[in-house]
C-alpha cells in the first residue's frame, strides 16, 4: 500500500487552545483510516486543515509525495481531496440534480449532470433519482446527494464527518457497501467517528487524538472498543449499571395524540400513544427530524394539545403550560442547547433560574432572589462537575458537553416526577455521557419516569426499560428493551408498523 | 493587519468604557470638522459641552433647559427599552407621546374652570391612558392578528398627529384666542400647570416621573421575573418559551407600558414647557427617545445619561449656532458623528482587536 497523505507535525493554536498540537499521521491509497477522539479532541480543525479551511501554524502535508498546502477548500478539491460534512448544505427547493450543480465550479449542462448522476449512484450502490426535490428527501439519502456530489469530482481522499449520525441501522449497512466499493477502486477515505463497532466494522488503521495531540494508532480490526474507547478519554470507562429497580404506578398517559405544530417544517405527530410508569425509562429512537422536538413540546407544556390527550397521575394536563407542568413535576431538557434550553448571552445563573424558579423557590412575590439562584447554579456546576469559571459565565462561553451536564443538572437537581430529555449526551465526551447516564438512571431509581428521546441506539438500548420508535410523527408501540435486535428496532425505525400485527 | 476576535462573553469594562471614549473621539473628529470650516475647535467644543452648564452669562437660562429636555425623552426612552430588549419594536412613541398630551389635556379642559386639587392627577392618569390606549392598536393587532408593530405604531404616529392638528384648529380650540390655532394655556390654569418644582433647575413632575422611572426600570429588569422573561425573550424567544413566558401578554405589556410613559411625557410637556395643544406640538421626543434609549444600551442608568448628553448637544449646539455662526448642519453633523461613533464602538464590548502578520500568501 503506497501512501496517499502524510501529514506532519500540524499545529493550529486558536486564542487560549491548542486545537492540535504536533499532529502527524498518514494514510495509504486505498485505505479507511479512522479518526477517533472525544469532542474537542482536535479532529475538526485537523480535517479542516486537510480540506483547506484552516491554515496550520506549523508543520507540513505530503499528497503523492509532494507538498500539499491547499489555500482554500477550491485549491483541496482540485488536488482530489473531498469532503462530506456532518451538516448538508442543501438547498430543499431544488432538485438533486441543482443541489450538485451549485456545488461545482464548471456545472455541466443539466442532462448531462443528471446522467452522470444517475451513474454514480448506481454504481456506487446509491440509489438516488436526480429529479427529486431534496426538501422530499431523507436525512439518509440527502447524505447520499452530498457523498454524490464528492464522487463527480473522483476524489483521490474522501473525509467523511460523523456519517452514520442521521442513518437508520439499514442506511448504515448501504454506506458501507458503497464505501467499501469506492476503497477496492483506491479511494482512501479518512473516516471520523465516535461510534466504535462502527470503526471496527469499517476501517483499516486508526489515529486517536485526546486535546489536540496523538496519543494512540490502532489497527480497529484487532483492538476492542472498549480498550479504543479508553485511548481515547485517557481513564477507564464508567458503565453505568441499571439498578432495575421495580416499576411502580402510571405517572404519564399519552392517547391518540395528534398534533400539527406552527412551524411548517416541522412534522406532524400522528395518534402517538404511550404510557410512563414511575422507575421507567422509556427510550424512544428514531432519525431525527421524524417529530422529536414536537414531542418533547407536547410533553413540556410549550405546545398545548386537544383536552385529555396528556394525563399525568390520571388528572389531564394537556392545557397546562411549561410552568403550571413544572409545579407539579414533569421537566423536560430539549435537544437545542443554545437558544432553546438556554439562553447564549445569559449567565449560568440566568440560565439556572429559566427553568428553576418554581420548585427551587428562586423568587418570592415574583422577585427573583439572585444569591439562592446563583447558590443552584453553583450546586449543578458542582455535581455535574461543569467545567466553568464560574456562575457568571455567559452559557454560550461553556464547550457543548459542559453545558448539555449542565442543563441536564439543571432538571435533575430539581427531582422531577417526570423528565423528558431529547439528545441527552449528544456532543458529549465519552466520560461525561456515561455520567449523564448514570444521573438519569439514578433519578429513575428514585421513582421518576423518564422518557429519553435520543438518535444513539447503544445509549437507548443501555438504559430503556421499554423501546419505542418515532417515524414520521407516528410512535411505535413500546416493547421491552431487552433482547430486541438491531433488526428489529431498524425495521421500528424504518417504519414496519405492522410488525407487532405480524407477531401475533 | 488588524482583526477582530469574538470575545467568549461581553466585556464588562468595555461596555462601560466605550460610551466615555466615543465621546472624547468625537469631541476630536468634532473639533477637527469646526477647525476645517475656520472655527475654533476648543472653543467650539467648550460651547458645546461647557458653557451650557457653567458660563456665567448663558448658564442661567440654558441650565434649566436640560432638564426640561432630557426629562421626556428620559420618560419615552425608558418605557421604549422595555420592549426593546424583548425584541418588540415599538417606533410611534411620537404617536403615543401626542396621543397622551391630548388626552390629558381634554379631561382637564372639560372641567374647566373647576379648580380642585385633584384636576392636575386625573389629567396625568388620563394622559396616561391615552398614550397607554394608543399604543394598544399595535399591540392587539399584532397578538390577533400577527402584524408587524414597527408598521403600525409608525403608521399610527402620522395619525395621531392629524387628530392633534384637528384638536388644535376644533374641538380643543381656546374659545377666547381670537381664532388663532391652539387650546387654552394650560401652565397658566393653576388647577392644571405642570410649574418648575424648584426655580432655577428645570425641574417639573415630569422630570421627577423620568427620575422614578429610572429606577422603577431598574429594579425591574434586574430584581423581578417580569424583567427577567423580557431579557430572555430578547435574547432567545425559543427558551422564553420554554421558560413558561406568555409571549402574547408581554408584547402588550411592553407596548402598553411604552405608550403609558410616552403618554405621560406628552401631558407633563403639554402642561409645563409647551403650555398648550397646538398644532406644532409634537417635537419629535417620540423619535429622538428611540436613539436614546440605544445610546444607553436599553440600561436604564444609560438611559439617564444619553438622555441627559443628547439634550446638552442640543443645547450646546443651539448656542454654538448664534455664539459662533456654526451652520446647523454642522452641529447636526457633529451630533451624528456622536451616535455613529457611539454605534461603531459597539464592537469592542463583544470583539477583541488583534494585529496579526499579514500572511505571505
Amino acid at each position: 500500500m503506497t501512501e496517499l497523505l502524510k501529514v506532519v507535525g500540524l499545529t493550529r493554536e486558536y486564542p487560549g487552545v491548542r486545537a492540535n498540537d504536533d499532529v502527524s499521521f498518514s494514510i495509504g491509497t486505498g485505505e479507511v483510516h479512522a479518526l477517533l477522539g472525544e469532542n474537542g479532541a482536535g479532529k475538526s480543525t485537523l480535517v479542516k486543515m486537510i480540506y483547506g479551511l484552516e491554515k496550520p501554524d506549523a508543520g507540513t502535508m505530503q499528497l503523492h509525495g509532494s507538498s500539499y498546502a491547499p489555500q482554500n477548500p477550491q485549491a483541496a478539491r482540485a488536488a482530489g481531496v473531498a469532503m462530506v460534512f456532518q451538516h448538508f448544505s442543501l438547498f430543499e427547493a431544488l432538485n438533486v440534480a441543482e443541489n450538485v450543480a451549485l456545488g461545482m465550479e464548471n456545472p455541466p449542462k443539466m442532462r448531462e449532470l443528471a446522467a452522470s448522476i444517475r451513474e454514480v449512484s448506481e454504481n456506487y450502490g446509491l440509489p438516488l433519482d436526480p429529479d427529486r426535490i431534496v426538501g422530499d428527501l431523507s436525512a439518509g439519502e440527502r447524505q447520499r446527494v452530498e457523498i454524490i456530489r464528492c464522487l463527480l469530482q473522483d476524489p483521490k481522499l474522501l473525509i467523511m464527518d460523523e456519517p452514520t449520525s442521521v442513518l437508520t441501522p439499514q442506511e448504515v449497512e448501504i454506506l458501507f457497501k458503497t464505501l467499501r466499493k469506492l476503497q477496492s477502486e483506491g479511494t482512501s477515505i479518512l473516516y471520523i467517528s465516535h461510534k466504535l463497532e462502527e470503526i471496527r466494522a469499517l476501517c483499516d488503521g486508526a489515529t486517536i487524538l485526546r486535546l489536540g495531540k496523538v496519543v494512540g494508532e490502532c489497527d480497529p480490526k484487532v483492538t476492542t472498543a472498549r480498550s479504543m474507547a479508553e485511548m481515547m478519554v485517557g481513564q477507564t470507562l464508567h458503565v453505568p449499571s441499571r439498578e432495575g429497580g421495580e416499576t411502580g404506578n402510571v405517572l404519564l398517559e399519552v392517547k391518540g395524540l395528534d398534533f400539527a405544530p406552527a412551524n411548517p417544517f416541522g412534522t406532524k405527530l400522528k395518534n402517538v400513544s404511550l404510557t410512563l410508569r414511575a422507575g421507567e425509562v422509556l427510550g424512544i429512537g428514531g432519525v431525527a427530524g421524524n417529530g422529536q422536538d414536537e414531542l418533547l413540546s407536547v410533553l413540556s407544556g410549550e405546545a398545548r394539545t386537544g383536552k385529555g390527550a396528556v394525563m399525568f397521575e390520571g388528572q389531564d394536563v394537556s392545557h397546562l403550560g411549561p410552568n403550571a407542568r413544572r409545579k407539579i413535576g414533569i421537566l423536560a431538557a430539549p435537544e437545542e442547547r443554545l437558544g432553546h434550553a438556554a439562553a447564549p448571552n445569559m449567565s449560568l445563573t440566568e440560565n439556572a433560574a429559566l427553568t428553576a424558579t418554581i420548585r427551587k423557590k428562586l423568587s418570592k412575590n415574583n422577585f427573583l432572589n439572585w444569591k439562592k439562584t446563583e447558590d443552584f447554579a453553583r450546586e449543578i456546576i458542582k455535581a455535574f462537575d461543569v467545567r466553568t469559571p464560574g456562575p457568571g459565565s455567559a452559557a454560550r462561553s461553556l464547550s457543548g458537553g459542559n453545558l448539555q451536564k449542565f442543563v441536564i443538572g439543571r432538571e435533575v437537581l430539581q427531582e422531577p416526577k417526570i423528565l423528558v430529555v431529547n439528545q441527552p449526551t449528544w456532543g458529549v465526551d465519552a466520560s461525561a455521557a456515561a455520567d449523564i447516564r448514570q444521573a438519569l438512571l439514578d433519578l429513575a431509581a428514585r421513582g421518576a419516569g423518564l422518557v429519553v428521546i435520543s438518535q444513539d441506539l447503544d445509549e437507548l438500548m443501555e438504559i430503556s426499560d421499554h423501546f419505542a420508535a418515532l417515524n414520521e410523527g407516528t410512535l411505535t408501540a413500546p416493547r421491552p428493551a431487552k433482547g430486541l435486535t438491531v433488526d428489529e428496532i431498524g425495521l421500528m425505525m424504518g417504519g414496519a408498523h405492522d410488525m407487532e400485527v405480524a407477531e401475533l | 493587519m488588524i482583526t477582530f476576535v469574538k470575545r467568549p462573553e461581553p466585556s464588562k469594562i468595555w461596555t462601560i468604557a466605550t460610551p466615555i471614549l466615543a465621546v472624547v473621539l468625537t469631541m476630536i473628529l468634532g473639533g477637527l470638522l469646526f477647525a476645517a470650516m475656520g472655527k475654533d475647535p476648543v472653543a467650539a467644543i467648550r460651547t458645546i459641552f461647557w458653557d451650557p452648564l457653567f458660563n456665567e452669562q448663558f448658564a442661567g437660562y440654558s441650565r434649566p433647559q436640560l432638564l426640561v429636555k432630557a426629562g421626556p425623552l428620559i420618560l419615552i426612552a425608558i418605557g421604549l427599552s422595555l420592549g426593546f430588549k424583548a425584541g418588540i419594536w415599538n417606533i410611534g412613541a411620537e404617536g403615543q407621546y401626542i396621543m397622551g398630551a391630548l388626552t390629558g389635556a381634554a379631561v382637564g379642559l372639560a372641567l374647566y374652570p373647576l379648580d380642585a386639587w385633584w384636576i392636575f392627577p386625573l389629567m396625568v392618569i388620563a394622559g396616561a391612558f391615552g398614550g397607554f390606549l394608543w399604543a394598544m392598536i399595535p399591540a392587539l393587532l399584532k397578538t390577533k392578528f400577527n402584524t408587524n408593530e414597527i408598521l403600525v405604531s409608525l403608521m399610527l404616529v402620522y395619525v395621531a398627529e392629524q387628530i392633534l392638528a384637528s384638536a388644535a384648529l376644533g374641538f380643543l380650540r381656546n374659545p377666547e384666542g381670537n381664532g388663532f390655532p391652539g387650546s387654552r394655556n394650560l401652565s397658566q390654569i393653576p388647577a392644571m400647570s405642570n410649574p418648575e418644582l424648584i426655580t432655577g433647575t428645570g425641574a417639573h413632575w415630569g422630570v421627577v416621573a423620568a427620575f422614578a422611572s429610572v429606577v422603577a426600570a431598574y429594579v425591574l429588569i434586574n430584581k423581578h421575573m417580569l424583567g427577567f422573561q423580557i431579557r430572555l425573550t430578547g435574547e432567545s424567544p425559543r427558551a422564553a418559551r420554554f421558560a413558561g413566558v406568555k409571549d402574547k401578554l408581554l408584547v402588550v405589556f411592553c407596548l402598553g407600558t411604552a405608550g403609558a410613559l410616552a403618554g405621560l411625557a406628552g401631558l407633563f410637556e403639554v402642561t409645563g414647557p409647551a403650555g398648550q395643544i397646538s398644532i406644532d406640538f409634537g417635537a419629535g421626543y417620540g423619535f429622538t427617545a428611540i436613539i436614546v434609549a440605544f445610546l444607553g444600551r436599553l440600561n436604564p442608568i444609560g438611559i439617564l445619561l444619553a438622555g441627559l448628553l443628547l439634550a446638552l448637544t442640543f443645547i450646546g449646539g443651539e448656542l454654538a449656532q448664534f455664539m459662533l455662526g456654526l451652520p446647523s448642519a454642522a452641529i447636526q453633523v457633529f451630533q451624528g458623528m456622536l451616535l455613529m461613533i457611539l454605534l461603531a464602538m459597539d464592537i469592542l464590548v463583544n470583539y477583541r482587536v488583534m494585529i496579526v502578520k499579514k500572511e505571505s500568501a
